[in-house]
């Protein structure tokens, strides 16, 4: 009788036609050591009734890798054990019973590398339809350096984007024009001018704009364009509008993107439902136009939000980090939308630091290291407001673009009111944090203080002072600070 | 107009005291305080003329606020800025800028539109300082 758990050794027993688990394969090997070069995935396994978590891991790691469900006699043509992928360790997830935390090994030469797409293919392929399992979740990934530097990474990083912009030492704010659908190129524009003049860096199509009946793309450009420069004369200030090139072809990004250039614009946009591919060839375009590159996640939710079956946002946002964009959405913490603010701060580190260590805490299960690859500036938008604004710089620190549609746009006094008010309780946050004040505590007096010289501060904070977005996150980590994971 | 660029310039201007605390902030953490003028505030304009170097090895925030007094005594009609340089691996760029003076008018600046062919058009930024030639201007 063979071991259900143990590697099987002797060729011919391995070798014979049929069916045998996939441990027996040789897919489970709890003595494993990763090499430097692997490329390691964490799976969130929920096997079905009655399947031996440890099989199960393993079958995670046959099915993204070389399996097929029966023995076949062409492994013994290749240097199989190598290419198989190498389940190692398998814990219960704390609090969760029936899921497992399983640590896949994947030899590096399994992928193509700068490719998104070929990664993803494995990683996320066939398996996640697996029928022994009931749910999957790809929790985090480590990525070899080895592998890392084949990737472009951020086209312009944010150290070159602040150099271009001529912005440094706060937040970037930006807005998304509203309503999403329906405005004309002309009225639009006004958005623009007015958001952008009042103290704006940044306006943003949605991500559903892209060429509809009530406005086509050349009208919005042409219009929006009119609008940043109106509005950089009017400030001294580098101005931009994230002009949305997302089409139905490469052919037509393409072409969209080469007329933003055209007019000068520095940043345009994507979403992310065009796919890896599309992403990476818009990253390469941009690197080589001098353009930023915004990338709006939408989409994201459809997988990233469940906690026990998708893909977390973290993986999202380190595949992302290799594709090439500069902008990413991130969570705000204290806005409308999903992120609790531990998971939050994982997401923000993979995007803007040089080396991840492990944090439990935050979701963060390797040590990443990004070898020099450009960071991503994070983008928080969704329900936020100015009188929020200690919050949110305490949170989200200073690389980061604070995004207020409604809360621009929403002004009783109109959009520039709108963006003046924003941009004076930024301004006064930022210095008051740095001549030493309590920002989490004194955040309301410093507010109220800078309001005594802003109308239009005074006006929002009377406006939104009670708007507060507090539910449960479905997605939290699964680990407490603990003086063991925390060090 | 007034000139939006910099960190502080939606707040009212600073008092010596507060360049004195944003410049000691800067030096708390480690990067290199200095100080620029310019009379081509052109929001392109990266190259601002340098008020001597970047003031690397000073702990005393007090010192910036006498270069920023003493570049105020020959370019006060100018607009002039203080930056935070960090050298960190990684950043080697700035980490803050703010205006610290400010001419006593600031004219602002046009746009020039050169139409094309459709409806493209080519923008361009002029300061309208910059019909004087150096030195000229905001005398």
């Amino acid at each position: 009788m063979l071991d259900n758990a143990k590697t099987v050794t002797d060729a011919k027993k391995r070798y014979s036609a049929g069916v045998m688990k996939y441990a027996q394969m040789g897919y489970w090997e709890p003595d494993y050591t990763p090499k430097d070069t692997d490329v390691i995935a964490l799976f969130r396994i929920t096997p079905q009734d009655g399947v031996d978590a440890v099989e199960a891991a393993a079958a995670v790691a046959g099915e993204s890798s070389t399996a097929t469900w029966t023995v076949v006699w062409t492994d013994r043509l290749t240097a199989c054990d190598k290419y198989r992928a190498k389940a190692y360790r398998v814990d219960p997830v704390p609090n969760s019973e029936g899921e497992y935390f399983a640590y896949i090994a994947y030899d590096l030469d399994l992928f193509e590398g700068g490719s998104i797409a070929n990664l993803t293919a494995s990683i996320i392929g066939n398996v996640f339809g697996f029928k022994p399992l009931k749910a999957l979740r790809l929790e985090d990934m480590r990525l070899p350096t080895a592998y890392v530097k084949t990737f472009q990474g951020p086209a312009t990083g944010i150290v070159v984007e602040r150099e271009r912009l001529n912005v440094y030492g706060r937040p970037l704010l930006g807005a998304t024009v509203k309503p999403k659908l329906g405005l004309s190129g002309r009225n639009y524009g006004r958005v623009v001018y007015e958001a952008l003049k009042g103290g704006l860096d940044f306006t943003k199509d949605d991500e559903n704009i892209n060429s509809q009946p009530f406005m086509h793309w050349r009208d919005r450009f042409l219009y929006c364009m009119e609008a940043v420069n109106r509005a950089s004369a009017a400030t001294g200030e580098v101005k931009g509008t994230y002009l949305n090139v997302t089409a139905a072809t490469m052919e037509e990004m393409y072409e969209r993107a080469e007329f933003a250039k055209s007019l000068g614009s520095v940043i345009i946009m994507i979403d992310l439902v065009i796919g890896y591919t599309a992403i990476q060839s818009m990253a390469k375009w941009a690197r080589d136009n001098d353009m930023i590159l915004h990338l709006h996640r939408a989409g994201h939710s459809t997988y990233t939000r469940q906690r026990s079956h998708g893909v977390s946002f973290r993986v999202i946002a380190k595949w992302m980090r290799l594709a090439g964009v500069d902008h990413l959405h991130a969570g705000t913490v204290v806005g409308k939308l999903e992120g609790d603010p531990a998971t939050t701060k994982g997401y923000y580190d993979i995007f803007r630091e040089e080396y991840n260590p492990m944090a439990l805490e935050n979701g963060i299960f390797f040590d990443q290291d990004w070898a020099s690859l450009n960071k991503m500036m994070p983008v928080a938008s969704g329900g936020i407001h100015a009188g929020q604004m200690h919050q949110l710089l305490t949170y989200l620190g200073e690389d980061v673009v604070l995004q207020f549609g409604g809360g621009t746009i929403g002004h009783p006094h109109g959009i520039q009111a709108g963006a003046t008010a924003n941009r004076v309780a930024l301004e006064a946050m930022v210095f008051a944090r740095n001549a030493g004040r309590d920002i989490w505590n004194e955040g309301e007096d410093i507010l109220r203080d800078a309001a005594r010289t802003c109308t239009p501060l005074k006006q929002a904070l009377d406006t939104w002072k009670d708007v507060t977005f507090d539910y449960a996150s479905t997605d939290a980590p699964d680990f407490a600070p603990t003086p063991e994971v925390s060090m | 107009m007034r000139l939006r660029q910099g960190q502080f310039s939606f707040l009212p201007d600073l008092t010596d005291d507060d360049i004195r605390t944003q410049a000691q902030y800067a030096i708390d953490n480690g990067w290199a305080v200095s100080v620029e003028y310019t009379d081509d505030p052109h929001p392109r304009n990266s190259y601002w003329e340098m008020w001597g170097h970047p003031m690397f090895d000073n702990p005393d925030a007090a010192a910036v606020v006498f270069e920023v007094n003493e570049c105020r005594k020959e370019h006060g009609s100018k607009y002039i800025r203080v930056l935070a340089f960090d050298a960190s691996a990684g950043w080697e760029s700035i980490r803050m800028s703010f205006i610290v003076n400010r001419p006593a008018e600031e004219p602002g600046f046009r746009v020039v539109r050169q139409e094309g062919e459709g409806r493209k058009i080519r923008y361009t930024i002029e300061s309208y300082a910059m019909r004087e030639p150096e030195g000229a201007r905001y005398a």
